[in-house]
């Protein structure tokens, strides 16, 4: 077997790992390794003083592998990756071996089979470096440019906001009309403002820059490219319908989102008067003096509360989550009505109150107002029933009064329907999009990368994403026009090559690899006039799902090769057990 | 052919788990963070995921001399395809049928999703392992 000159260093991590583990002993038993020319061990390797000893001694043995024993590889593998690179080693030669999560902190009261433990996960370690080869990260070109899709709320201020930091902008819209759901005649917390004004003004900030282009009646219908450097078709409607090809750097998704639509007769939604909080919301916007509907006038109001949301997580299709909008809108709606005429009773029968935030205050003023708040156990929800005449009663378990059943005699009841994702599989399939177990879209991390997904260059803002009101929604449009103009402006991105890699000579094209990726990564390649496999490397994850499925052992995983997994389960092995 | 030095009695199951970088080895990592101890005759190779196991690998370990494989599979948790639980369960499937085809008990392999923050579960499903291991008695090493 040939061998790469190699550099152990194990870490006691001051106490952390050599407290529980013989570090010395760890380092002697693999000083012999092959290919190991250097072995010690350190207080901190991550410390400065370490650091630097390694890249002398890389220098000075002309290392070609390196090997850190310490923690987790979540913690320092690009800090060791990025010691090597400054030592002029290449950074994927460099292995990282969990001594701290995976066996000193494991393994506290055995101290002798830590160690034996240790020294088998080293000695994988120096196995897995010794295959490894120089790699080098992809460099691409971006363009300065962005498809925005969706020209809702969020949409438009991503568009605006691409726009003002100098990149050309496609926007996107399926329906004939920009705007989404708050292109409405209603007002809005939390300002008042009317929804449809809100969407005017964005609608002229983005007829004043030249640098936006919008679709209406427009759908994506295939892309190809990865990040930085995308083709898209898009098909535009209208009467004549044509096909358009874009050329973008990143791709901002922005669909928002669906009201539920109740079931037939989930509390009395069929019978007349039970409506949906957007239909009320419109009626709201037209009311002039009086409250009508169907050329009634409305004097009790029923709101019923979490339709559609918060459902059993048992039940299939289950909406579970929280649509967190509706509280508060429908609390709005209720000082709306107030306003339009102080004489209608209002009783809203809730789970619990999640005007959170500044709507709070929304909250107390309508309670102020003599708006009436009863409230309901999840599995114990109101029923809605007609009677004789056309009034509709509703009957509720109030817990505010010690589970009291009331009968509510209604003109109108509110069904406050939650949010649900926006059907859209034509464009899940083309984007590649992932979608979370709520069936909205799905971000990588939903702390540290809020609007990235897993296909690079893709983001996501807005309500596509779950659940968010107008305020959150153009918040998130700002985040994915931050981190998608931080990727563009740079100019070139740079892509991890830990990537599927084919062996043209055991190819044999059967196209099995292809059929497995989920990002279309694999395409027909040629190969001394025979077709073979060819991996996009600038598309391709790394996820390795292809590499099973090669019936002739063709495909590799770069860093996790079929070599490199055998002899690290040698080296765990070695010296019999 | 009964194995070398290896007694069923007292014997010490030796188990390798395939683990994914971004799911399950952060709960592993959880449980040695938080001191849930388990056997140190558990050990662990990380793959991106758990889709890109090759069954040879499985028989591999087996016929070097691990006792049992565990995969600690992405689950639903998988950030890098929607189908993965199904193509990890094929692929288990296959090793199995490998593993048999090689006159090794099929439950040598194992698989079930960790989280990332499934720290407990694992080292249960560690020590069930063991025991269901124990039962069988030391694999054989083969001639691989
Ligand atoms: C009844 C009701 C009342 C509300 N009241 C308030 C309130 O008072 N205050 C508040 O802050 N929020 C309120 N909201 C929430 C608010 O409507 C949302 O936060 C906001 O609409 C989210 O904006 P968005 O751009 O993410 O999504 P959307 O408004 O859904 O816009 C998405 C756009 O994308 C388009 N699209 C979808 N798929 C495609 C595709 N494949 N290709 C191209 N285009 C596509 C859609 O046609 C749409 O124009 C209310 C919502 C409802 C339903
Ligand atoms: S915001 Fe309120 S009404 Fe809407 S789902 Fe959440 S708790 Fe229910």
């Amino acid at each position: 077997m040939s061998t790469l000159k190699i550099g152990v260093y194990i870490c006691h991590c001051g106490g952390n790992i050599s407290h529980y583990v013989d570090v010395e002993e760890v380092r002697a038993a693999v000083a012999g390794e092959p290919g190991v020319v250097v072995a010690k061990t350190a207080m901190f390797t991550c410390s400065d003083a370490t650091q630097q000893e390694i890249i002398a001694d890389i220098r000075e043995h002309n290392l070609e592998g390196l090997v850190v024993a310490s923690c987790s590889p979540k913690l320092h593998l690009f800090t060791f990756r990025e010691t090597a690179r400054r030592a002029g080693l290449n950074p994927y030669q460099y292995t990282q071996v969990n001594l701290r999560e995976q066996c000193s902190w494991a393994h506290r009261n055995n101290r002798r089979a830590a160690t034996e433990k240790a020294v088998r996960l080293v000695r994988a370690g120096i196995a897995r470096t010794n295959l490894t080869v120089p790699l080098e990260p992809f460099k691409i070109e971006t363009v300065p440019a962005v498809l925005v899709v969706g020209a809702g709320v969020a949409g438009l201020r991503a568009a605006v906001g691409m726009a003002d930091l100098g990149m050309n902008v496609y926007l996107l819209e399926k329906e004939a009309q920009p705007g989404g759901w708050v292109n409405r005649p209603g007002k809005m917390y939390p300002a008042g403002r009317v929804g449809k004004e809100i969407i005017a003004q964005l609608l002229a900030e983005v007829q004043e820059r030249e640098r936006i282009t919008l679709f209406t009646g427009a759908e994506i219908v295939e892309k190809s490219g990865s990040v930085g450097n995308f083709q898209v078709k898009v098909r535009v409607g209208g009467r004549r319908r044509q096909e358009i090809s874009l050329n973008v750097g990143a791709v901002i998704v922005a669909t928002g989102f669906d009201v539920y639509r109740p079931a037939a007769c989930e509390y009395g939604y069929g019978f007349t008067g039970v409506v949906t909080l957007p239909e009320y919301w419109d009626l709201l916007a037209a009311a002039n003096g009086n409250l009508i509907y169907r050329r009634k006038e409305i004097k009790d109001v029923v709101y019923i509360y979490c339709v559609g949301s918060r459902q059993d997580p048992e039940k299939e299709n289950a909406h579970s989550y929280c649509s967190r909008y509706c509280c508060s809108a429908a609390v709005y709606a209720a000082l709306q009505t107030a306003e339009i005429n102080p004489q209608i009773r209002q009783y809203h029968l809730y789970r619990d109150m999640r005007t959170y935030g500044k709507s709070e205050l929304l909250f107390t003023r309508a309670r102020e107002q003599g708006v009436r708040f009863l409230k309901f156990a999840g599995d114990n929800p109101p029923r809605v029933e007609e009677q004789a005449g056309g009034r509709l009663q509703v009957t509720v378990c109030d817990l505010l009064t010690y589970g009291e059943e009331v009968e509510i005699r209604a003109d109108l009841v509110v069904l406050v329907t939650g949010m649900v994702p926006r059907e859209n599989e034509q464009l899940v399939k083309v984007l590649k999009l992932p979608l979370g177990k709520d069936g909205f879209f799905n971000e990588i991390h939903p702390k540290l990368r809020p609007v990235e997904t897993v296909v690079d260059g893709v983001f996501i803002c807005g309500a596509a994403q779950g659940p968010k009101d107008y305020p959150e929604s153009v918040a998130s449009a700002l985040a994915a026009v931050t981190q998608s103009a931080a990727l563009l402006k740079k100019g070139y991105v740079e892509l991890e090559p830990l990537v599927a890699t084919v062996d043209p000579e055991r190819c044999r094209w059967c196209g099995e690899c292809a059929a497995v990726c989920p990002y279309a990564a694999i395409e027909k390649g040629q190969y001394l006039y025979r077709q073979v496999a060819w991996v996009n490397e600038a598309v391709c994850k790394g996820c390795g799902g292809c590499a099973p499925v090669c019936p002739g052992q063709a495909i590799d995983l770069r860093g996790y090769t079929d070599a490199q997994i055998k002899a690290m389960i040698d080296g765990l092995l070695k010296g019999g057990l | 052919m009964p194995a070398v030095g290896k007694e069923n009695e007292g014997y010490v199951p030796e188990i390798l788990v395939f683990s994914t970088n971004n799911v399950s080895d952060p709960g592993i990592d959880l449980a040695g963070g938080a001191h849930l101890p388990y056997s140190p005759a558990v050990k662990v190779i990380s793959v991106p995921c758990s889709s890109g196991i090759r069954p040879q690998w499985v028989l591999y370990a087996i016929e070097k001399g691990f006792d049992g494989v565990f995969v600690a599979a992405d689950g639903t948790d998988c950030a890098y395809r929607q189908d993965c639980v199904a193509r990890t369960g094929k692929i288990v499937g296959e090793a199995q049928e490998l593993l048999a085809n090689h006159g090794h008990a099929p439950q040598r392999l194992k698989m079930a999703a960790i989280c990332s923050v499934c720290a407990e579960q694992f080292t249960g499903y560690m020590k069930k392992f063991a025991e269901e291991l124990q039962k069988l008695g030391p694999s054989r090493k083969g001639s691989l």
